[in-house]
């Protein structure tokens, strides 16, 4: 099995020198994404199979660092997250055949994607650290470089420049995690890392270091500056591959280490997770649910989510170390499934707003509407999306966030009095962004795709290809179905979680009817055909009854114009007005948003003015401080470069005898 | 005779902690080479007794090393340098004398109150012979720094080699490969270093390197 994962994983490699060697002519681009699905494909199958059979497999490369080598393995969780990026990869690839033919500089983007698919499922197989780092740094470089495919634009090369930043400092920080694993003795081999025992403050620094570095690239607040700036300005299909998989890279990257190599962790680990991963939701939504930018919506809402999975993976540490191996299977489970969920449901996402972007040549909230009528294909994936993104039954959104709510429900067990208080307060949290996820949702479509098109080239939007309808369609399919056969692929999952809390969930498939039972029976249970049968009675029963009970008398009467007098469609509702009670409610605080009006002094003829003004807080009073202090440093230490021959004598002799002195001193 | 050897031993590395006083004292370049001369001669001799007492044969090379390079080609070359540039009787001096000798006593205190502690567990031979390594490192470092000339700091650069050699020496000796190559590098650099000197003053009419920092257009 690992020799298949390896062979599609080097194939993926060996297409980016392909790119370059067939570039300038007609067909390369959709060749290249072409021949990327096969790998692609080849890791689900690697995963799927792996997940059912429970074999372990490993190999040794001959390349890397000499005498060492490469170490990859496959386990039960390197299978589900090859799952993942297979899915992703495939799906997106697909998408490209069509996308990419708009791409204006094909040479950008083709030898950098293939190698970036093959990065990230060598992240997944890598066992041992060195392999991990070349092909986490490997991953982190490859899709720098894309997102600077549009280097011409300002807005790129800044989101570009903050991305390597935070990138280098997240490597930076795993770097040393390693290294504190890894210890004195200096073999970087999973199996030996694994094995070697260590005190607690080092686990618990290895813990805080890998949530900085694999948090910086999954979107963690507050490493997650880079994440919405780079993401939009990245390619469409980029986009969804970065916020549909690599994030989930980031998580198996976490997984990897806290849950497996470490070894055992104090609970005390767990409340840092936890609230880290709600304030990552609760400010990403907020954050999404004022956007104007349709991927940058997107963007925001992949930092919520990822909120939400750190904070289940937080309820897996919480039972994990205090003995409860069932209750942190369930979070476990419900973590994984929302990984899972939210690759599909977001590279959708991301692929429709690329349509969008394909058939208008616009993202902004304002210049769009009524795509339904224009698009209507794509609209009816994207709304399958978006019901999944709110966490509406009967998708596969509700499924997983259902189940981090029973984990949740789990706390009163918790012996930690302030994990039990903790608990339930982090779950209204997350209640109040899921809540949030759908207002933001019911904007970015409503905005988006109802109403009247808002400018011209919304109003003459053209469907996009076939290339891209099949690779949406598809992902919408994956939606539907985890959603409405939940249990299949929790019963996937638990050789995974069964590695990793050494506990499962009861075998779902063997409940009547598909029902989800995450604990017991006489606790809760979901039937996701219950409630789809239940959601279709409903609803065709009140459209009956709203047709029959429509009063049928004729009545002459001007057309009523829904209240808008004026027939131009900026009287529409926008996305400003759209979002201005949450801005109200929750922007005054977390983002300080303020409304301005400038009004014209009498008589004078200019227009008054409505603005709104909103801070990043974190940008503000965090990263510019440090960025002001690091400038200041520098300037000072720039003087240093001028100094006599003679001074820079007398800083080596300083620095020798102060040193001598400490160690008189200290001894 | 134990007694004898440590007495001995402590006598000449204590004689070149108090040679590099007198050379931080010297404020006439051919008066500096003098003592520069001295210096080598009295390390020769410390390195000499070093071998003696190990009954080290190599150490001996060591010693005539030191003694036919440091006490004899080097200062002898110095010395025609300083007179074909005419400033054998420069004055020059960045600190005062008498500071410059307070802050030395101050690193000699140092050095020897660290190294005690530090090198606890050696044997009384090694731990004397470690501390006035140390204070005779430092004293170099500390001439070179306060030293304008360039002429005077090569000869703090070479004390403070010689510093090197003795706690090598002192420390059981080092291999006579790594010696030998430490003495040619040394030599290296003082051709280098002579070559630069006469291309400086070609330049700038002066061995004073202040003329490097105001050429680079710095402030002082």
């Amino acid at each position: 099995m690992i020799e298949a994962a390896a062979i599609a994983t080097l194939g993926l490699f060996l297409l980016s020198p392909l790119a370059i060697a067939l570039r300038g002519r007609a067909s390369v681009s959709g060749l290249i994404y072409a021949l990327s699905i096969l790998p692609c494909l080849g890791l689900v199958g690697v995963g799927l199979m792996g997940l059912g059979d429970r074999h372990s497999s490993a190999m040794v490369l001959p390349v890397g660092l000499p005498w060492i080598g490469a170490h990859l393995r496959l386990d039960a969780l390197t299978d589900f997250f090859l799952l993942v990026v297979g899915i992703g990869g495939a799906a997106t690839s697909l998408y490209a055949i069509g996308y990419g033919r708009h791409e204006e500089e094909p040479g950008r983007v083709l030898p950098f994607y293939p190698g970036f698919l093959g990065a990230m499922a060598l992240v997944v197989l890598a066992d041992d650290a060195f392999t991990f780092l070349v092909a986490w740094e490997v991953m982190s470089l490859l899709s720098w470089a894309l997102v600077m495919a549009h280097h011409r634009e300002a807005e790129v090369r800044a989101a570009g420049l903050i991305y390597l930043i935070m990138a280098a400092f997240g490597t930076m920080a795993l770097v040393l995690a390693f290294g504190l694993l890894a210890g004195s003795g200096g073999d970087y081999a999973f199996a030996a890392i694994r094995s070697l025992p260590r005190s607690m403050p080092v686990s618990i620094a290895v813990a805080f270091l890998v949530l900085v570095g694999a948090g910086s690239k999954a979107g963690v607040v507050p490493l997650h500056l880079w994440l919405p700036r780079a993401h939009p300005a990245a390619p469409s299909h980029v986009s969804a591959l970065m916020s549909g998989v690599m994030t989930k890279v980031a998580i198996y990257a976490f997984l990897r280490v806290v849950f497996d190599l470490i070894g055992p962790l104090p609970w005390m680990v767990s409340p840092v997770l936890i609230l880290t991963g709600v304030a990552t939701a609760v400010l990403g939504i907020v954050n999404a649910a004022v956007a104007d930018d349709m991927k940058k919506i997107l963007a925001y809402s992949t930092i919520e989510n990822v909120g939400v999975i750190f904070a289940a993976i937080g309820l897996a540490q919480a039972f994990r170390a205090d003995d409860m191996p069932t209750a942190a299977a369930l979070a476990l489970s419900a973590a994984l499934f929302h990984v899972f969920n939210h690759m599909a449901f977001k590279s959708l996402l991301f692929m429709s707003s690329g349509a969008v972007l394909t058939a208008t040549g616009r993202r902004d909230l304002d210049g769009l509407g009524g795509l339904i009528r224009r698009m209507p294909v794509t609209s009816f994936l994207t709304l399958i999306g978006v019901v999944a993104i709110s966490a509406l039954p009967p998708l596969n959104g509700f499924a997983s966030e259902w189940m981090v709510f029973q984990t949740v429900l789990q706390s009163p067990q918790l012996p930690q009095l302030g994990l039990e208080m903790l608990v339930p307060a982090a779950g209204g949290m997350l209640a109040l962004a899921a809540a949030l996820a759908a207002a933001a949702f019911v904007r970015f479509y409503g905005l988006g795709f109802l109403g009247r098109g808002r400018s011209a080239e919304a109003s003459n939007a053209r469907e996009v290809d076939r290339y891209m309808l099949a690779a949406m369609g598809g992902l919408a399919a994956l939606c539907v179905l985890a959603g409405l056969v939940p249990a299949l692929v929790l019963d996937r999952l638990a050789p995974v979680v069964e590695a990793l809390t050494r506990s499962r969930l009861p075998v779902q498939s063997a409940e009547p009817w598909l029902t989800v039972v995450p604990v017991a029976v006489a606790r809760s249970t979901y039937n996701p055909l219950l409630v789809c049968l239940f959601i279709a009675a409903t609803a065709s029963a009140a459209a009956w009854v709203v047709h029959r009970a429509g009063t049928r008398a004729l009545r002459r009467a001007p057309a009523w114009d829904c209240g808008f007098p004026d027939p131009s469609p900026l009287t529409q509702y926008g996305a400003g007005s759209f979002a201005q009670p949450l801005r109200r409610v929750l922007g005054g605080v977390l983002l300080r948003a303020r409304e301005e009006v400038e009004m014209p002094p009498p008589g004078a003829t200019v227009p008054a003015r409505h603005r709104v003004i909103q801070h990043d807080l974190i940008w503000e009073w965090a990263y510019l401080p440090l960025a002001r202090g690091i400038l200041k440093v520098a300037t000072e230490a720039n003087r240093l470069q001028f100094l006599t021959i003679r001074r820079y004598l007398a800083f080596v002799m300083g620095t020798l005898v102060s040193l001598l002195l400490v160690l008189s001193i200290w001894r | 005779m134990e007694r004898m050897a440590f007495d001995t031993a402590h006598l000449l590395a204590g004689g070149l902690v108090l040679v590099s006083f007198m050379m931080i004292y010297q404020d006439r370049l051919q008066a500096l080479l003098n003592t520069f001369t001295l210096h080598a001669v009295v390390l020769s001799g410390a390195v000499a007794w070093q071998a003696w007492t190990q009954a080290a044969g190599h150490l001996y090379v060591t010693a005539a090393i030191a003694l036919i390079f440091k006490a004899i080609i080097i200062p002898s070359a110095l010395t025609r340098i300083v007179q074909r540039l005419g400033i054998h009787r420069e004055v020059e001096q960045v600190v005062g004398t008498g500071l410059t000798m307070l802050t030395g006593m101050g690193l000699v205190a140092l050095s020897i109150v660290l190294m005690l502690h530090v090198t606890s567990k050696a044997t009384a031979f090694a731990r004397e012979d470690l501390a006035f390594a140390l204070s005779v490192v430092l004293l170099g470092l500390l001439m070179m720094v306060t030293r304008r000339n360039a002429v005077s700091q090569v000869v703090g650069f070479m004390s403070l080699e010689n510093g090197l050699i003795l706690a090598a020496a002192g420390a059981r000796g080092m291999p006579l490969v790594v010696e030998i190559s430490v003495a040619f590098s040394i030599l290296v650099a003082f051709i280098v270093i002579g070559i630069f000197l006469f291309r400086i003053r070609e330049r700038f009419d002066t061995v004073d390197v202040r003329a490097l920092d105001s050429f680079r257009g710095e402030r002082r």
